[in-house]
């Protein structure tokens, strides 16, 4: 049962992923991109990780996504201008060097080592989470509001007019 | 129970699609959109190996790599924003200004 979760999932995430570079317009690849983490959000719950599942639907798909569909719309962006550039040859070089790449990463990641430690069997609860980011990391989680704000005045920097 | 590297290969799979997306793509905001997926492949590494490890750092860390992303998304299209306004196009061909 849980297999039949996990390939239906996965494939649905690989299948959007390669749905986002597929479309012409960018806006189906807004779409196709909030449907790939729905279903990486499934894969956090098989892995026990329910904080991170949360919110990846709650701040990634919810918040980041909607800002990318939001300046989609207001940008009223024409449809993809590809074939005529000159840089099309790009795509013969790019496709065998990713493969090569992911046949590097796959390389690697076939010897890890699959002992399991003996600790008991982790939930990353809400709970679990908090404590661990108020106590263990609390400066990097800081810093992050630190992060946040620069990027937020940035942002309206940007943004102005006469830029 | 399902082993950690068919995880690892869904995550690593799903990296390569971002960064064929980066190579192909030419217009910014799909740019932008490659990057989130390879932000995502990386997030869910991270949290395969920690429940591997029964740690929870893995997933303090896909805690931070949100944050970050969510300040990238922002800045990033408000220099698509500025960018559009400027020269009436997303492709990033087009913006060689500083080229030599």
């Amino acid at each position: 049962m849980v297999q039949i979760l996990f390939f239906f999932f996965a494939a649905l995430a690989v299948g959007a992923a390669i749905n986002v570079l597929a479309q012409k317009h960018v806006l189906y690849s807004a779409l196709s991109l909030i449907l790939m983490l729905t279903a990486m959000s499934v894969l956090f719950v098989l892995l026990r990780a329910d904080f991170i599942a949360m919110i990846n639907v709650i701040v990634y798909a919810g918040a980041i996504m909607v800002l990318f569909t939001f300046v989609i719309m207001l940008l009223n962006i024409p449809r993809d201008e590809d074939g005529a550039d000159r840089l099309r040859w790009l795509k013969f070089i790019g496709i065998p060097l990713g493969l090569f790449f992911l046949f590097l990463i796959v390389a690697t990641l076939w010897n890890v080592d699959p002992v399991r430690l003996a600790q008991p069997e982790l939930v990353g609860s809400p709970q679990a989470i908090g404590r661990s980011l108020f106590t263990d990391y609390l400066l990097p989680f800081e810093a992050t509001s630190l992060l946040i704000l620069i990027a937020l005045m940035g942002a309206v920097v940007f943004a102005k007019k006469d830029l | 129970m399902i082993p950690i590297s068919w995880y690892l290969i869904v995550g690593a799979v799903l990296f390569l699609i971002g960064v064929l997306g980066f190579f192909i793509k030419r217009n910014i905001i799909a740019l932008l959109l490659s990057v989130e997926i390879m932000l995502n492949a990386v997030n869910l590494t991270f949290v395969a190996f920690s429940s591997q490890h029964g740690q929870i750092s893995g997933q303090i860390f896909v805690f931070f790599v949100l944050v970050v992303a969510a300040a990238e998304a922002a800045v990033g299209l408000a220099l698509v924003i500025a960018m559009f306004r400027n020269r009436e196009s997303l492709n990033v061909d087009r913006s060689n200004l500083l080229k030599w």
